[in-house]
């Protein structure tokens, strides 16, 4: 089909229609995102001012300015919530890599059979909803809920202890809920693993954590790299989690984003919100990316 | 060493099951406060049918599932052809960019953005005139695009090219050879794609959040105003109907793919 095709409108179809789609839907957005953060927000519909007008004497006054992103500086409120975003997401994949590596490592070195059982039951969570997965760590934190009942059956605590709507319910929240991401990735570069390297290591003296360190750590990197990213980008940005398992002080960027979107109604600060986060994340989204081609080029 | 790895494995899953058990668990409880147990009772169940909010709401998400992941499954593929088949076109660098942003694109920004988007199409050409079913399934199909590319993507880069040229050699026209031999082979990827893109979309709250009206109420929008502030033993309810539903639906696509997509010689 395509070398028939090659040049002619088969060809420009293929590449023609999807392009289209996400120039029309995704790249087109982002300007308007980018542009509307440019612009004073004003009581209208849609809420936000043109960049420039042209008033009765035909002369042109330029009504963009940087008063958003001013704002945004100022306030130390947006600040923080930059900063609790980007450590909440930091400790959550942290965990989530402590907790994904030793998994990934004993599914690659199951028998074929197994692995494959295990791996399905890595994916399924995936399948069920997200929210579902979220609010069932609501029904476990409760004061009244099974954590709390096991920690003082065990007798760690006599009382019941608050853990919902603290900021270790929000990393448990993006832990749990991310933790496939951090295991496919690894699973991926931890099973194609030359193992004659570890026994050669092994032979000549190296003790187990050694052979780890110098030989299965380095050559995994570009899965714990993929799977970091795949936890930690959406992690900065995350509203469902705080909102449902964080305190009513947990305001990640997210949440602020949202907040001052649907609550503040501010068009033009929820975008200048969201080109900020945007900024924040363009780092690791492209180191992210050149990971995946490089894996990809293999 | 061994016996520790596994331990380790057991405990990860527990913690990814636990929870999910848990909810399966109290849905059957009679009490309303979830976490008190008060024997076994299916009258959150009950509840639940009756409640017309969350099936107006259901049947919508259905709706909107299913279009979404025709349309992504269309649009993806194309994007996986383009991306495979042609390695030289002007713009490739953005279209691949494109393609893979979204993955990894936090959700409210992809949620204002196309909002934004549908609000000043609007005041420039009168369309969409109003904010529902519609625009909810444009933003949908953007997102999830990216994830059947992905999949379709990974299926053609191990695609064995010489089964089509010697269909083309034999004198089969293009069309017939999509259809006879590259269809019936990516046949696995796209029914996943179709799958995963129904699944997204039926779970989606943020997007679907920043570009719906008023009326046009998901699902997940509906289960997220019940939850967020308290527990809800009809969601509970809920939730087990959805894991029951996820569980079938696995167990026809293992015995599906037993017998595999392509047909005997």
């Amino acid at each position: 089909m395509a070398d028939a095709a090659r040049g002619g409108w088969g060809r420009r179809f293929v590449i023609g229609v999807p392009y289209l789609w996400l120039t029309l839907f995704f790249l087109v957005p982002f300007i308007l995102v980018l542009k509307i953060s440019f612009s004073e927000p004003i009581m209208a519909q849609p809420p936000y001012g043109p960049l420039w007008q042209t008033d009765a004497n035909g002369q042109t006054e330029l009504k963009a300015n940087v008063d958003n992103f001013a704002f945004l500086v100022d306030d130390p409120f947006y600040k923080d919530a930059y900063f609790k975003a980007v450590k909440t997401a930091f400790f959550s994949t942290l965990m989530a890599l402590l907790i994904g590596y030793p998994m990934a490592y004993g599914i690659a070195r199951a028998s074929p059979t197994w692995r494959n059982a295990m791996l399905m039951l890595v994916v399924l969570p995936f399948w069920t909803s997200f929210l579902i997965r979220v609010y069932s760590w609501k029904v476990l934190l409760q004061g009244t809920g099974p954590v709390n009942g096991l920690l003082m059956y065990f007798g760690l605590i006599d009382e019941p202890i608050q853990i919902l709507y603290t900021d270790f319910a929000i990393y448990l929240g993006i832990v749990y809920s991310y933790l496939p991401f951090m295991i496919l990735p690894l699973y991926a570069a931890l099973e194609r693993l030359d193992l004659t390297l570890n026994e050669a290591a092994a032979d000549l003296g190296a003790p187990p954590w050694r052979v780890f360190t110098s030989i299965t750590l380095p050559l995994s990197l570009p899965g714990v790299i993929a799977g970091c990213g795949l936890v930690f980008i959406p992690a900065v940005g995350e509203f469902v989690i705080p909102e449902m398992l964080g305190g009513p002080n947990a305001a990640m960027i997210g949440r602020v984003l949202w907040n001052e979107f649907f609550a503040n109604r501010d068009w033009p600060v929820a975008s200048a919100v969201a080109v900020a986060m945007l900024v924040f994340l363009v780092v690791p989204i492209m180191l992210f990316q050149r990971y995946e081609a490089r894996a990809e080029g293999r | 060493m061994r016996v520790r790895l596994y331990t380790v494995v057991s405990l990860g899953f527990a913690f990814l099951y636990l929870p999910i058990v848990a909810l399966v668990a109290y849905s059957f409880n009679a009490s309303p406060r979830v976490t008190v147990w008060q024997g076994f009772s299916t009258h959150w169940y009950a509840a639940l049918l009756e409640d017309q909010q969350i099936i107006d709401a259901a049947l919508l998400s259905l709706r909107i599932a299913t279009m979404n992941a025709t349309g992504a499954v269309i649009l993806g593929t194309l994007a996986a052809f383009a991306m495979v088949r042609y390695t030289k076109f002007r713009g490739r660098t953005i279209f691949t960019g494109l393609v893979a942003a979204p993955l990894v694109m936090p959700e409210v920004i992809t949620g204002l953005s196309l909002l934004l988007l549908f609000v000043a199409s609007e005041s420039l050409i009168g369309w969409p005139s109003e904010r529902g079913t519609t625009t909810i399934t444009i933003a949908h199909i953007t997102f999830s695009l990216a994830f059947v590319a992905v999949l379709v993507q990974a299926r053609l880069s191990t695609f064995d090219r010489s089964l089509e040229e010697a269909a083309l050699d034999l004198g089969a026209p293009p069309w017939k050879v999509y259809l006879v031999i590259t269809l019936p082979l990516i046949a696995p990827a796209l029914i996943s794609g179709w799958l995963l893109a129904f699944t997204m979309s039926l779970d989606d709250l943020v997007i679907s959040s920043f570009v719906s009206g008023p009326g046009s109420s998901t699902l997940p929008m509906v289960v997220f105003s019940m939850v967020r502030r308290g527990l809800s033993p009809e969601i509970n309810a809920l939730a087990t109907l959805f894991i029951g539903a996820i569980g079938i639906g696995l167990v026809a696509s293992v015995l599906i793919a037993r017998k595999g997509f392509v047909p005997p010689r």
